[in-house]
């Protein structure tokens, strides 16, 4: 395996040259979203200035070269994803859409009143609020299953939330506030051998880790193309393709039809049936160019580097006095790193850091259930990312101790 | 100078650390919360307002020093105004946050000028300002 330089690498993102405030910029935000390279942006306008038009309708060569584009971007995603065919491959906005999708669409076909689905604790709102907007009028039971004291899912709290109702199980994949990876293989396994799915929030974890939906076992896998280096507006969904057929359309319009008639319609097949209207071609062409981009480095080299820069930040802030971190230990973590600094809000510390030049976010994370189990009101969250490097955490670090100071010092 | 020597003042970590007026009021009138939902601010404000004059005004909640700084100072400047008053000091506090003037009447909470420089920390200064207005519209619109 090759290793990263994040130096060579920063060298694509325009963005890191800049200053905030008069110091460097530190970019700590990458799990709510990453930077883009120019050969992402580049792709974009590429297909802007000489393959614009409309997608899938249309003779002409515009036409042509423009859904050629959109197209391979569909089969990058099915490799990156190492899945068997493009055509489960769905385009979403983000995460946030494709799991509304399934919600909204397997949801509503196979959920009966009585059914069960099964979430953590520690899910964002992205697989909490779809189901809440349906469960009243299926008359479905979100079962909610626990974290160990060690920040990781309660397996066997899992185990045991399953019963012979349970149909669907939809948990993350890498957790967007403690960085713990769940064994999703494992999971798949115990969903399936009660017959219910999987769908799997991979968000968090789609950026940082190979993922082979087919060695996973997984029925569904959601992704956003804007946190693994591509622009905003595109992510996808991918289903078993089986599953995926069987799934009534989401939204209604042009291009997901077969016949339309004056009162009814027919529908494309998959993955079309779920793509209504001019999608957005542009960022579904950075998507797939963010998909080159992250394979040509290597997603086991990408989580190497992640892990080697949060084992460092975590072994400089583990001995210092008043500073909680919430995160499992081990390696099977990502470089997402949660704290507090005790007395002061992470919205405070958030502004100090702000004005060295370091981003990093601060609140709850879209995941207000979880930090009611933490007992915490909010949390600061630094998050790592290919192109960060050990002299901006122990730049973080230094910041973080003199914030820690100067409130210890005037109270 | 940095944030922490311009904003992070004595007083305002004062009032963050000891807050005035904060508990529950067992003689509210008025009681309404707060939110930031994105950064999980909450406030509760409770106010007794007896003949268009705020008697007594209490708040619970949890936030940042800046959220919890501006209501603890709210309340110690509002309390004993009318309605009328307190909705004028309102005006002038969002005022010197959206960078336009400082009015003296504001005292202790002039020092938290500075949040009009920083645009991402405006909703956690106006939050114990904007669940005011809306509780004293609130009671005027059920009387």
């Amino acid at each position: 395996m090759r290793h990263i330089d994040p130096n060579e690498l920063r060298k694509d993102f325009p963005i890191l040259d800049r200053t905030v405030h008069g110091n460097p910029l530190i970019y700590f935000d990458n799990a709510a979203s990453s930077q883009k390279p120019r050969q992402v942006v580049e792709a974009m306008v590429d297909y802007y200035y000489n393959h614009h038009a409309n997608v899938h309708r249309g003779a002409h060569t515009l036409s042509v070269e423009a859904t050629e584009l959109y197209e391979q971007a569909r089969k990058k995603v099915a490799r990156f994803l190492n899945a068997p065919t493009e055509r489960s491959v769905v385009f979403t906005r983000n995460t946030t859409e494709a799991m509304n999708l399934v919600v909204h669409s397997w949801g509503r076909e196979h959920l009966r009143s009585g059914d069960e689905i099964i979430v953590s604790v520690a899910e964002h709102h992205a697989n909490l609020v779809p189901w809440h907007l349906q469960a009243e009028s299926l008359g479905i039971t979100i079962k909610t299953v626990g974290l160990t004291d060690q920040y990781r899912l309660d397996l066997d709290g899992l185990e045991q939330a399953i019963t012979d109702r349970t149909r669907l199980i939809s948990i993350w994949h890498m957790n967007n506030v403690l960085g713990a990876i769940n064994p999703i293989r494992k999971i798949a396994d115990l969903a399936h051998a009660a017959g219910a799915l999987l769908l799997v929030d991979g968000a968090q974890a789609a950026p940082h880790v190979k993922v082979d939906v087919q060695a996973l076992d997984v029925d569904f896998y959601t992704l956003s193309g804007h946190k693994m280096c591509g622009p905003t507006g595109a992510g996808a969904l991918w289903a078993r393709a089986d599953v995926l057929a069987g799934m009534p359309p989401f939204l209604g319009g042009g291009e997901m039809i077969g016949k339309v008639y004056l009162d009814h319609s027919t529908y494309a097949d998959i993955p079309f049936r779920f793509e209504a209207g001019t999608p957005n071609i542009a960022e579904v062409i950075g998507l797939g160019a963010a998909v080159d981009y992250l394979e040509a480095i290597g997603l086991e080299a990408i989580f190497e580097h992640d892990q080697q820069l949060t084992r460092y930040a975590l072994e400089k802030l583990k001995p210092l006095d008043g500073i909680m971190l919430y995160g499992p230990e081990g390696d099977d973590r990502g470089g997402i790193i949660a704290f507090n600094i005790d007395g002061i809000h992470p919205h405070d510390v958030a502004s100090v850091l702000d004005e060295a030049g370091i981003a990093v976010r601060a609140g709850q994370h879209c995941a207000q259930p979880l930090m009611r189990s933490l007992n915490v009101p909010a949390t600061a969250r630094a998050s790592f990312y290919l192109y960060n490097t050990f002299e901006e955490i122990d730049r973080f670090v230094d910041v973080l101790v003199r914030t820690r100071d100067y409130f210890a010092a005037h109270v | 100078m940095s944030i922490l020597e311009s904003l992070y003042k004595e007083i305002i970590l004062d009032h963050y650390r000891s807050p005035r007026n904060r508990g529950k009021l067992a003689s509210a009138t008025i009681q309404l919360e707060g939110l930031n939902p994105s950064c999980g601010d909450e406030l509760e404000l409770y106010l007794d307002l007896e003949k268009e004059t705020i008697v007594d005004v209490k708040f619970t909640g949890e936030g940042c020093a800046i959220s919890q700084a501006s209501a603890s100072m709210m309340t110690e400047v509002i309390k004993g105004k009318s309605r009328e008053d307190a909705l004028e000091l309102s005006r002038k506090f969002k005022a010197m946050i959206q960078g336009e003037g400082v009015s003296e009447e504001l005292g202790d909470l002039t020092l938290l000028q500075g949040i009009s420089k920083l645009h991402a920390r405006v909703k956690c200064a106006t939050l114990a300002w904007i669940t005011l207005d809306q509780a004293l519209a609130k009671d005027e619109s059920e009387s």
